[in-house]
């Protein structure tokens, strides 16, 4: 098929397409007026029925936590495809020289290291509390991990995150998650249901089994990152 | 409590998979592959014990323990019922075929990747088939879809494996949003993502723009994984470079789950609100279907790549099952359920014999291999044995429709039969000419092991051997499709569904009333004839006339592997699907 | 105007979509992907705003009474962001391999040769 042909198949088909979808849309709630009871319920009850403040990470940790399952696997599943994708073979020879030459930026960039791991973990402690969670977190403690190879070199950064460690962790952070629905098994109740004590609402130990989920989740996404860019990284490190 | 093993049939796999991708490093070699056909196998009792204890009453587990409020739900749940179980035993038993094969197929250590990978798309398959969650549905295609990639890919060093995975990975995304857009519809009128709360609220209103369009773009996901024309161009290039244990799983089921969610979207979700346009969403269906059943049927035929030629049997056989569902019948959901896993386990098994020949021989071109296949003939007898039950199990499986619609499918089902009888007759009796220009030839490499081993035991045929007994027997058993046809009586019972699902209240089980008429042994008798017909045709005929072999080549040429192009054939075949609704359905009075 | 948000979202699909059909490197196309992915974000939060109200997280001081947007769509886009993150690596990862092996990340020159 011609790039023109296929053009004109797509601007009709497309156009076509997008006269569907408007008229999906039209069928929506007007902006700002969405009245799903789904919602309203879920706001009413997570409060008192979980004692968490963020409602959202009741859904995430809760009420949907088995779509989270799935989402963590999901992200496992990719660390590991990554892996097996990139799996070539890599020799001993010199690596390129990839240190940061401005002071300025290595400065600055390493300074902040401490503080963006600090404030990725706070984001993982306080998701059922305050905005932030196990997932916005994670990503914010691996940035941190990938400072030391922006602001300053591979070596750095590979020291920091040892690959066997790392790979140990994304397994126990994903398995972890699903360890806990099968406790709930043995506990008498259905796959992920809550059997421990909730705490106090508002204070770090509240939420029964969310904070745990949490840094699972926080373990998993944390080390996930830092096992795909360290897989791309190589590449880099070490050209075909 | 009996249901504890609804959520250990995603839960186990995932599980094995984290503790091997952490710990799989300090085990001692193999390890990974025993540990994950010990996990296969506990999948596939756990689901066949679910068969049974589901047989009076369908269970609805609900993970957190979060029951619905009032009629509200508010959390995910699970239903199981003895087809969907029959479903999650087919997945289990597949993978543990494949598992069992890949213990002597890959001619080199294979990475610990690789078995993980193989465990996370098992759990994801058995729970996007359970799940009764619109969004926890789409969340297991994501999984399967990821896992699925990768394995794909396996083969880095050929371009031809990388480039089937870009293709399946691009096309299957932009249909995981089509999914997502539509998912999004329904809960913005809705509030819903239990399908049958969707169902429910749907049915109080009409079919207006937001449900045809949200239909539209959920069906056209779900078939884009089932491999549907004009969908189905990502499939032949994935299927023809996976690894064949991986084929075994990616033939024997995943691309059937796609038409079991198009099914169980429906019925739980629309047809109340489209059941009074439920001729127009069938004419659809049932097109869609038969043509993609001729077209796989006919494009299967002129591959002399098995993996490539199984991959185009695997659409036409996806086209068969679509146009079974289509009929929008509870006879029609359940032979078609009921063929999924029989045809499922033949299609498991003929993949079995590619791995043999594969890594026997070498390779798995008909025509390069032209009687060469004699020095394994067990696998012979699988290839032949299975490309008979090919054209026999859809027509057994087709317990209603017209005669006209029955015939056609005859057709598709003794093409793809046909097909691999003649490439069985070619590689191991000698038959036929080594030569052939209507053939397509993969690329040199493309479907072939690296490193063939003169002596491989009987892992790689032994379980092909095992899956085809189990599938013919299965499409064989007379009370078979009388039971699937009693439970699918209630499952396209939307409202009853609903009220069991939300509020609890069970409905009792329709009595059997069905038997399997003679007609369709009859319809299956023909299409065995035919196929063999077909095979001789394919070995023995002088030349092709033009006005076959100019159309052919045309449709040969438009599966050349430019993703832009199959992305543009999705674009097109979800305007026009999407068209077809808005007039037939909204234009009504 | 009501409608506004939704346009956007179907904007960036087509668009999204219109970039994966002509592209011609695989690495804007993946891109292109995510362009698509992004208007499933516009869309489900859209679907979940409601006027007025703020997040949903009710720390002590804001009774529930107040209300919120909804929650349920935020907890799906977090799903959906991962979904993405996950989907663009792999892919990535697929075509650093493919340029090494084929030598072009061009997909119209990435054509089956054999038919």
């Amino acid at each position: 098929m011609s790039r023109n042909v296929r053009l004109g198949l797509f601007a009709a088909a497309g156009a076509m397409l997008a006269a569907l979808l408007v008229w999906g849309f039209t069928g929506l709630p007007a902006f700002g007026d969405f009245q799903g009871e789904y919602g309203w319920i879920l706001n009413d009850v997570a409060g008192h029925e979980r004692h968490v403040t963020n409602v959202v990470a009741s859904v995430v940790f809760d009420y949907r936590g088995f779509d989270t399952l799935g989402e963590e696997f999901i992200l496992f599943a990719a660390a590991i495809g990554v892996a097996l994708l990139l799996r070539e073979a890599r020799d001993d020879r010199e690596r390129p020289r990839d240190e940061v030459r401005s002071d300025a930026v290595r400065a600055v960039g390493l300074m902040l290291v401490g503080p963006t791991v600090v404030v990725g973990l706070y984001l993982v402690a306080h998701g059922y509390l305050t905005p932030g969670g196990g997932f916005q977190g994670g990503v914010a403690v691996a940035a941190g991990v990938v400072l030391l190879y922006a602001a300053g070199r591979y070596r750095a950064y590979s020291a920091a995150s040892p690959h066997g460690l790392v790979e140990l962790a994304e397994g126990a952070g994903a398995g972890a998650y699903a360890a806990v629905g099968v406790a709930a098994l043995f506990a008498g109740g259905l796959f992920l249901e809550n059997v421990v004590e909730l705490g106090t609402r508002g204070t770090l130990a509240s939420g029964g089994t969310i904070p745990i989920l949490n840094a699972a989740a926080g373990l998993e996404v944390t080390a996930a990152v830092v096992l795909l860019l360290h897989e791309f990284l190589e590449e880099v490190m070490y050209p075909a | 409590m009996s249901s504890t093993l609804v959520p250990l049939v995603v839960a186990v796999p995932l599980l094995a998979a984290a503790a091997l991708g952490a710990l799989g490093n300090f085990a001692p070699s193999r390890f990974d592959n025993l540990v994950a056909i010990a996990v296969a196998v506990a999948v596939t009792v756990f689901s066949v014990l679910l068969i049974f204890r589901s047989a009076d009453q369908t269970i609805h587990y609900w993970f957190g323990g979060w029951k619905p409020r009032s009629g509200i739900a508010i959390g995910i749940s699970f239903s199981v019922d003895p087809l969907v179980a029959g479903v999650a035993a087919l997945i289990g038993v597949l993978a543990t075929a494949a598992l069992v094969v890949s213990w002597d197929y890959f001619g080199e250590q294979v990475p610990q990747h690789f078995h993980v990978l193989m465990l996370i798309f098992l759990g994801s398959m058995t729970g996007f088939a359970l799940s009764s969650d619109l969004f926890n549905m789409f969340v297991f295609f994501e999984l399967m879809s990821i896992a699925a990639f990768a394995l794909t890919g396996y083969r880095i060093e050929q371009s031809s494996a990388l480039q089937g995975a870009i293709n399946f990975a691009v096309v299957n995304s932009i249909g995981a949003f089509m999914l997502l857009t539509g998912i999004a519809l329904l809960y913005g009128r809705t509030g819903a993502l239990n399908l049958a709360q969707i169902g429910q609220v749907l049915s109080r209103g009409r079919a207006d723009g937001l449900v045809v369009v949200a239909f539209t773009l959920v069906v056209v996901g779900f078939l884009t994984k089932a491999g549907a024309v004009p969908f189905h161009f990502w499939l032949s290039d994935a299927y023809a470079v996976a690894p064949a244990p991986v084929c075994i799983l990616f033939a024997g089921v995943m691309s059937d789950l796609g038409l079991h969610a198009t099914g169980r979207t429906y019925w739980e979700g629309f047809s109340g609100v489209l059941g009074a346009d439920a001729g127009s969403v069938r004419g659809v269906l049932v097109g869609l279907g038969v043509g993609t059943a001729l077209l796989g049927g006919a494009m299967a035929f002129v591959q002399a790549g098995l993996k490539r030629m199984l991959a185009f049997v695997v659409i036409s056989h996806v086209g068969i099952f679509l146009a079974a569902i289509g009929l929008l019948t509870a006879r029609g959901l359940a032979g078609a359920t009921v063929g999924i896993v029989a045809d499922g386990l033949v299609k498991g098994a003929l993949f079995c014999a590619v791995a043999s020949l594969a890594r026997r021989l070498g390779e798995t071109d008909e025509l390069s291999l032209h009687g060469r296949g004699t020095p394994i003939p067990i696998t012979g007898a699988v290839l032949g044995v299975g490309a008979v039950g090919l054209a026999v199990v859809p027509p057994l499986a087709i317990l209603s429709g017209d005669g006209w619609l029955r015939g056609l499918l005859v057709v598709a089902s003794a093409l793809t039969g046909g097909a691999v009888l003649r490439a069985a007759g070619r590689i191991f009796l000698g038959l036929g000419p080594k030569q052939d220009e209507l053939l397509v030839e993969p690329q040199a490499g493309a479907e072939a092991e690296l490193r063939r081993a003169p002596r491989a035991g009987a892992l790689l045929w032994l379980p092909g051997v095992a899956l085809l007994a189990a599938g013919l027997t299965l499409a064989f058993t007379p009370g078979l499709a009388r039971r699937a046809v009693q439970h699918a009586k209630l499952s396209v019972d939307r409202p009853a569904l609903a009220r069991e699902t939300l509020h609890g209240v069970r409905t009792p089980l329709p009595k059997p009333s069905f038997e399997r008429s003679p007609a369709a042994y009859a319809y299956a008798g023909a299409a065995g004839l035919l196929a063999i017909g077909f095979a001789a045709l394919g070995l023995y005929r002088r030349r092709v006339p033009v006005l076959v072999a100019a159309p052919m080549h045309r449709l040969k040429l438009l599966h050349d592997g430019v993703v832009g192009e199959y992305v543009t054939w999705l674009t097109v075949g979800t305007a026009v699907i999407g068209v077809l609704f808005a007039v037939l359905i909204a234009k009504r009075p | 105007m009501t409608l506004l948000p939704y346009l956007l979202a179907a904007w960036l699909f087509l668009v999204g979509l219109y970039g994966v059909v002509t592209s011609r490197h695989l690495v804007h196309l993946v891109i292109c992907l995510s362009v698509m992915q992004s208007a499933t974000y516009v869309l489900l939060l859209a679907i979940g705003y409601r006027s007025g109200k703020k997040a949903p997280i009710f720390t002590a001081g804001v009774p529930v009474k107040v209300g919120a947007v909804d929650p349920v769509v935020q907890a799906l886009t977090l799903t959906d962001v991962v979904v993405s993150v996950t989907g663009v690596a792999l892919l990535l990862a697929l075509v650093v391999e493919i340029w090494k092996r084929a030598g072009t990340v061009d997909p119209d020159r990435l054509r089956r040769k054999e038919l």
